[in-house]
């Protein structure tokens, strides 16, 4: 499944203003609210599952990514964001180093195999250096869109 | 003095060299392999100095990698092959293959709607 058939665009922060766990949670489903891929009932029950998924083990998988994610009964469809911090985000990652690198994802609730297949692409693109350091370098939305697109035709 | 040396018999799939245990696991969990197995495969193979190796599709993937195991998304019913090479390969592969057959134990685990 493609990056982007499920990072919604203009969800994208280039500079993430919070440097703690929840903070940071709080932001990039904010931003999801804001542009509309979330309904404002849902917001506070999708980050409380989110750090409820945290509390099970970091979604910091070390080198400075995380991918915070969880499932939810409202959604239709997966949907994600993509943030990137130019402070480093504490956020207990598994080698101890904070994280500037985030794919957030909502699922459904009954589609194991989207849910699957999204973090499978995602960690796929994340064991590539160019991907990352395309992404590090990126300082606007469209440079973070453009960084997706290759990555997802495979052109980077 | 004539020296031979006697041919080495076909290995079975489940080797009997001390330094080399495969085993053929199926993931049964209705969620597949999704990060949370998959981290808890990792932990368990951390403990090990064998080098694990995970089979499947074709590919091979560091068994003590979380982002290649993620990468991997093998879904409930898929059949993947362990592997371990070092000299605590056989415990190795006892642990991991007893870990995908539990389930990962996730029955476990209180359902949030977070996985």
């Amino acid at each position: 499944m493609k990056l982007l058939k499920f990072v919604a665009r203009e969800s994208i922060i280039v500079d993430l203003r919070a440097i703690a766990k929840e903070q940071a949670i709080r932001e990039m489903v904010g931003s999801l609210h804001e542009t509309g891929r979330l309904a404002s009932n849902d917001v506070e029950s999708v980050i409380t599952a989110i750090l409820g998924r945290e509390e099970l083990g970091s979604t910091g998988i070390g080198m400075g990514v995380a991918v915070p994610h969880s499932r939810h009964p409202t959604l239709q469809r997966l949907v994600g964001t993509v943030a990137l911090s130019r402070r480093g985000v504490e956020f207990a990652a598994l080698d101890g180093e904070p994280v500037d690198i985030f794919f957030l994802l909502v699922s459904p609730q009954n589609q194991p195999g989207d849910h699957l297949r999204a973090l499978e692409n995602i960690s796929r693109h994340l064991k590539d250096e160019r991907f990352v350091s395309s992404l590090r370098q990126a300082r606007s939305q469209e440079k973070v869109i453009e960084v997706l697109e290759k990555a997802d035709q495979g052109t980077l | 003095m004539v020296a031979f040396l006697r041919p080495r018999p076909n290995e079975p799939t489940m080797s009997h060299d001390p330094t080399v245990a495969r085993r053929q696991v199926e993931i049964t969990n209705p969620l597949g392999l999704h990060m949370r197995p998959a981290n808890k495969f990792v932990e368990v193979a951390l403990k090990y100095q064998s080098e694990i190796r995970v089979h499947y599709n074709g590919s091979e993937y560091n068994g003590k990698s979380i982002l290649e195991l993620t990468s991997l998304a093998a879904e409930c019913g898929s059949r993947l092959e362990l592997e371990a090479r070092g000299p605590d390969a056989t415990a190795a592969i006892d642990a991991l293959a007893g870990l995908v057959n539990a389930q990962f134990h996730e029955e476990h685990e209180a359902e949030t709607s977070g996985k």
